[in-house]
């Protein structure tokens, strides 16, 4: 349904995108994380239509976004970054507008405003000015929108900033229904977020396709003999060093155990190797008690931490 | 077609939700008014001559009014975003937001119209000079506004546009002053381009063809550059 191929953008001599690769199936939700600056707003922004890119090529629906632009903005609905709402217009009037900008047939116009406001929950603000609207309901506003002329794909810029938690998980309920009916592309620099809506993840920094996965992959592909909890029994500092000197250990880090002449170690090890065989045979060589081993699962926020290597600054 | 139609109504309404247009439309017709009043007490003549060469100078002030926020708005405020990923064309756009401010001077236009009908009551005006003088202050605003979206395609600044415009249309009306100081290949040149050298023909009830295709072209040539405008504003 979307296919975006080796997209590059340069503002100036600036590159945003520098060869971005992805595609969504029908129905499926994808989400594009990154940290602020990775381009996410910008692989969007040239999916919508509203930039071209420097080069590379993108499609909607069969249509591609340069050449048979029109069409492909038909099959679109999209949230920007910022909400485009007018602040002098009631809900009502604005969804009619955009309605008409999108060409929903006018017979149908009454019918789809209702449809979106009832999937949006904004019945009852419909005659509320945008002006006055809370954050929250601006971005369901933003939502409403978007999906007004039940386009095929969904690009929504991230959809929750802003909005408080319960106004957040709403929000990822609303997006995850979405899917399935539409193709729906979010971007998100929350990783929770994404692994809660989105089927399959694209992660990109400073302007790459880091990883393609589906959350449970990504944590599974970081998973396993890269980190290892140990309760040992055993004096502390020997334990440590006999651990550190197991083949394919980077890193141990100890803390005193729960029985009082036990150690608790997580020992860090590198990706390529399984070494929980070698440190058991380690302890227990050397004439220690092994009381519990067992692998970390890593969060899908660690392996964003790994994957991204730009820090990134928390927003507001 | 429709994406046209949508976004010039609602340009429409959104100018009655500022007190903007309120003012410059009770500005316009209380100077128009007096002025009128004032012509006709001197002149004791029935004819709108005098009163159409004050309009298109009122039209120097009126125009950036109506224009500055078209486009300036929307790239300030983002709403822009959702104009261009619709599926309407980029000058569907312009198009729509010309017809708008169109819409409003001709609207005002419409409300002088008073002045004409008062001389008809007491009086026996020659109706030609005052059909042709409508006509051409309606293609001489057209050509400001066509002026006024283009500057307001520049900026994200209402101000900054407004400005822009009435600097441009202010250069714009002395072309003519220029002209008679030129040499007689450029000063020709210049005396078809000024607007005074056009407009007054039409207060003088002469619809000259020349004329007509000299103000709308002036209008084809800043709405082309105005989608022009927005386009490479997306390449940066
Ligand atoms: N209109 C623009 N002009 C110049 N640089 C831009 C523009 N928009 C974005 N950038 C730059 O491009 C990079 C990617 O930005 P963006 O796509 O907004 O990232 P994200 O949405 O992931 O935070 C950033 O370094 C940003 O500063
Ligand atoms: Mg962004």
């Amino acid at each position: 349904m979307i296919e975006v191929e080796n997209l590059v953008k340069y503002y100036g001599p600036h590159p945003a995108l520098r060869g971005v690769t992805f595609a969504a199936q029908k129905g499926e939700v994808l989400g594009l994380l990154g940290p602020n600056a990775a381009g996410k707003t910008t692989a969007m922004r040239i999916l919508t239509g509203y930039m071209p890119a420097s080069s590379g090529t993108a499609k909607v629906a069969g249509f591609d976004v340069a050449e048979q632009a029109i069409e492909a903005k038909k099959r679109t609905g999209y949230l920007p970054e910022n909400v485009p709402l007018y602040p002098e217009m009631t809900v009502n009037s604005y969804l009619g507008f955009v309605a008409d900008l999108r060409g929903v047939p006018s017979r149908l116009k009454k019918e789809r405003v209702d449809e979106v406001c009832e999937l949006a929950r904004i019945t009852h603000v419909r005659d509320t000015v945008a002006g006055k609207l809370s954050r929250g309901y601006r971005q369901r506003v933003g939502i409403a929108q978007a999906l007004i002329h039940r386009p095929s794909v969904v690009i929504l810029d991230e959809p929750t900033v802003g909005l408080d938690p319960k106004q957040i998980i709403e929000t990822r309920q609303l997006i995850k229904n979405l899917g399935g009916d539409h193709t729906v592309v979010l971007s998100s620099h929350i990783l929770p977020e994404v692994s809660m809506t989105c089927s399959r993840v694209v992660i990109i920094s400073d302007g790459r396709v880091a990883a393609v996965d589906t959350p449970d992959n990504l944590t599974r592909r970081l998973q396993g003999a890269n980190r290892v909890h140990l309760e040992i029994r055993g004096p502390a500092e020997p334990v440590a060093g006999a651990l550190r000197a197991v083949p394919g250990v980077l890193a141990v880090a100890s803390e005193p155990g729960q029985s009082p002449d036990g150690v608790t170690c997580t020992v860090e090890c590198g990706a390529e190797a399984d070494a929980r065989e070698r440190l058991a045979a380690a302890v227990v060589g050397s004439g220690w008690g092994l009381l519990e081993m067992r692998s970390l699962s890593l969060s899908l926020e660690e392996i964003f931490l790994r994957l991204t290597t730009t820090e990134e600054v928390s927003e507001q | 077609m429709r994406g046209t139609l949508a976004i010039a109504l609602r340009e429409l309404k959104s100018y009655f939700a500022s007190p903007v247009a309120y003012i410059v439309t009770a500005a316009f017709l209380v100077v128009t008014g007096y002025l009128f009043t004032l012509i006709l007490l001197y002149s004791r003549e029935a004819s709108l001559r005098y009163l159409f060469g004050n309009m298109s100078v009122l039209l120097l002030i009126v125009s950036p009014a109506l224009t500055m926020r078209l486009l300036a708005e929307e790239q300030r405020t983002g709403t822009i975003e959702l104009l261009l990923t619709s599926p309407v064309r980029d000058r569907e756009v312009v198009i729509g937001k010309f017809l708008a401010s169109l819409g409003l001077l001709a609207a005002m236009l419409g409300m002088t119209l008073f002045y004409p009908l008062l001389l008809f009551v007491y009086g026996h005006p020659d109706k030609g000079p005052i059909l042709s003088g409508y006509v051409g202050t309606l293609l001489l605003g057209a050509s400001f506004l066509s002026i006024g979206l283009f500057a307001s395609s520049l900026t994200a600044n209402q101000i900054v546009a407004a400005v822009l415009t009435f600097m441009g249309l202010l250069l714009f009306w002395l072309i003519g002053g220029a002209a008679d100081l030129a040499g007689p290949p450029l000063g020709d040149l210049l005396r078809y381009l000024a607007v005074d050298q056009n407009y007054n023909d039409f207060t003088a009830g002469v619809v000259d063809s020349k004329a007509v295709v000299y103000f709308i072209s002036v209008v084809v040539v800043f709405m082309y550059a105005t989608v022009r405008t927005l386009e490479s504003r997306r390449w940066r």
